[in-house]
């Protein structure tokens, strides 16, 4: 009786493992590792010939230079196709290619969108060909910004959390402080700073620093607060001494709070950044959108627009790679 | 297993350890609770002591005096004479927990005194991972070691250093029956072969039997001394001993258990 059961049981689940017809997954994994890969290619065509050989609505720049760009990224993903190097990333560059199509047709061909808040994708080209130096020049302006802020504001900020976590004196000092200038955001204090600071670049840092310092303080502390004593009494009982038990056992123990907050640390200084040079600094990335709205320079804001985004995702990246680094003793952890 | 050739004139030597009039205790709430009322005991050099007692009753705090993690309330204790004002690391105390940090691999954890010291000695890590059959998981993380293994790193973290005196707070106390075993009979190989002086708190009495030269039992807090007994039978000891088992009776009826048993 409790055999036929069991029998019962498995027979399905076995005829389904070895009878079931195996041909739609292996459809799929055609579909996966042949189908899109060489497809990418050709949606790319598809957009170059159309901003090859349709007529434009006006009178663009680079149409011509477009076509030739978009014809050899459809080339690079033919060959990658090839060397099978794409197929993860295949659905992705094929709904891009057409998505640029897409825009390509409704703006550029048929005028479909108001201007001039929207351009076209050979507008957008055009910045680069034509204003990359002061683009790139605004980026490595915002990076040194950027750089100095957050590196001050998070050194900072890992110091006074370990403080708060680790001495009672500290904490009675500096949480006060902490609590009633931290939660503040630091916009508010713009209009004080550029008066307080003797230069808007300083005002600005000082700014940056306090924006991303706060979470990294806040975090640590908890991260150093949540330190199993026994941490400790392993370590003192081998003679460690306060050094030892903050830089080797407290820092550590509290790295992944600490890298949480470093985390959010750099969006609060990516915020603070634009609204500097938007508002004091006369140079960077926000201080160039600013600019480029004011003469209705449209395309040149998109195209700012994307270099502040592939520089803010870099430096998200980097900071996670390091992490994965760091942290890669604990047993789970998110991939960025 | 790879052991050390270690010459034993190179070992330090055991550690002695007294206690005079220990009292201490915790402000819980506001209110002072004892933990440790009047308590006096003296470890001769190299002795295997077992503290007995029922759980809470104080045994790891006074570990904890002895390691010189707290300073006691009254009383004094000495190590070989010296009054002891803070850890040390002749005296190396392993927890309940294998405490392993799990920011360092296994080699990382065992060499954490060597860290400490500032002095890089990979013989001496080598040497006590390969004591506690480790060898092979030296770049292990601690996450990814079982329960009797981590306490195994911890061991060999411990030993590393030569202790004079090591400290055992429920070492095996988590560990499942079999490995549990294991362990004890290493343990025992251990101090045997090194010669340093053990204090060990257990609740376990056969635990106690088995290893221990002398077994001190501890009433319930705040903790004093109910008993004082030497344990002079042989090594290996067999858990169907007739000594052992009649001491096992006596002790659990000085711990209150007559009926239980």
């Amino acid at each position: 009786m409790s055999g036929a059961e069991t029998t019962q049981a498995i027979g399905p689940a076995e005829a389904g493992r070895t009878h079931a017809p195996a041909t739609p997954r292996r459809a799929t994994r055609a579909l996966r590792h042949i189908v899109l890969p060489w497809a990418a290619g050709p949606a790319w065509f598809v957009a170059s010939l159309l901003t090859w050989r349709v007529p434009d609505a006006d009178d663009f720049p680079d149409t011509n230079e477009l076509a030739a760009l978009f014809a050899g990224i459809g080339v690079a993903l033919l060959a990658a196709a090839a060397l099978r190097r794409l197929s993860a990333r295949a659905p992705w560059m094929i709904a891009l290619g057409l998505g640029l199509a897409t825009w390509e047709v409704a703006q550029a061909k048929l005028l479909l969108l108001p201007r001039p808040f929207f351009g076209t994708p050979q507008d957008l080209l055009d910045v680069f060909l034509t204003d990359w130096k002061r683009l790139g020049d605004s980026l490595l302006h915002s990076l040194g910004l950027l750089a100095v802020g957050y590196t001050v504001g998070s050194t900072l900020g890992i110091a006074t959390g370990v403080g708060l976590g680790r001495s009672r004196h500290f904490r009675y000092w500096v949480l006060p402080v902490v609590r009633l200038v931290g939660p503040l955001p630091p916009v508010a204090l713009l209009p004080l700073a550029f008066v307080l600071f003797p230069s808007n670049w300083l005002a600005s840092e000082a700014l940056m620093a306090l924006a991303s310092g706060f979470p990294v303080t806040i975090l640590t502390w908890s991260g150093v607060a949540a330190v199993d004593p026994a941490y400790y009494d392993v370590a003192r009982t081998m003679g460690a001494r306060n050094r030892f038990l903050v830089l080797r056992v407290a820092l550590p123990a509290a790295s992944p709070q600490i890298f949480v907050g470093l985390f959010m640390g750099l969006g609060m200084s990516f915020a603070m950044l634009v609204i500097a040079e938007m508002l004091g600094v006369k140079s960077g990335l926000g201080f160039y959108m600013q600019w480029a709205q004011g003469w209705a320079a449209y395309p040149d804001m998109y195209a700012a627009l994307l270099v502040m985004s592939a520089m803010c995702t870099g430096l998200i990246t980097i900071l996670f790679r390091v992490r994965d680094r760091l942290l890669g003793w604990q047993k789970d952890g998110l991939k960025w | 297993m790879v052991i050390a050739p270690t010459a034993p004139a190179e070992r330090a030597a055991p550690l002695g350890i007294r206690l005079c009039g220990i009292h201490h205790g915790y402000r819980i709430g506001g209110v002072f609770t004892p933990v440790i009322g009047d308590v006096s005991l003296d470890i001769a050099p190299g002795e295997f002591v077992a503290l007995l007692g029922p759980s809470g009753c104080g045994k790891s705090t006074l570990l904890r005096l002895v390691a010189g993690l707290e300073p006691p309330h009254a009383g004094q204790v000495l190590a070989d004479g010296a009054p002891v004002t803070g850890p040390g690391p002749d005296r190396i105390v392993m927890f309940q927990d294998p405490t392993l940090y799990p920011w360092r691999t296994v080699r990382a954890n065992v060499a954490l005194s060597r860290d400490i010291a500032g002095r890089r000695d990979d013989a001496a890590v080598d040497a006590a991972i390969g004591m506690v059959g480790l060898k092979g998981f030296e770049r292990a993380w601690p996450h990814q070691l079982s329960g009797g293994m981590a306490q195994r790193a911890a061991l060999a973290r411990a030993l590393v250093n030569d202790p004079r005196l090591l400290i055992l707070d429920e070492p095996l106390g988590k560990l499942d029956s079999l490995t549990r075993l294991t362990m004890q009979t290493e343990l025992l190989r251990l101090w045997q072969k090194r010669g340093f002086t053990v204090i060990m708190v257990t609740h376990d009495v056969e635990e106690a039997l088995l290893l221990a030269t002398r077994v001190v039992t501890f009433r319930p807090r705040p903790a004093g001394v109910i008993s004082d007994m030497s344990i002079d039978l042989p090594y290996p000891r067999h858990r169907d001993n007739p000594r052992l088992l009649a001491l096992r009776r006596e002790i659990l009826v000085r711990l209150g258990h007559s009926e239980d048993w």
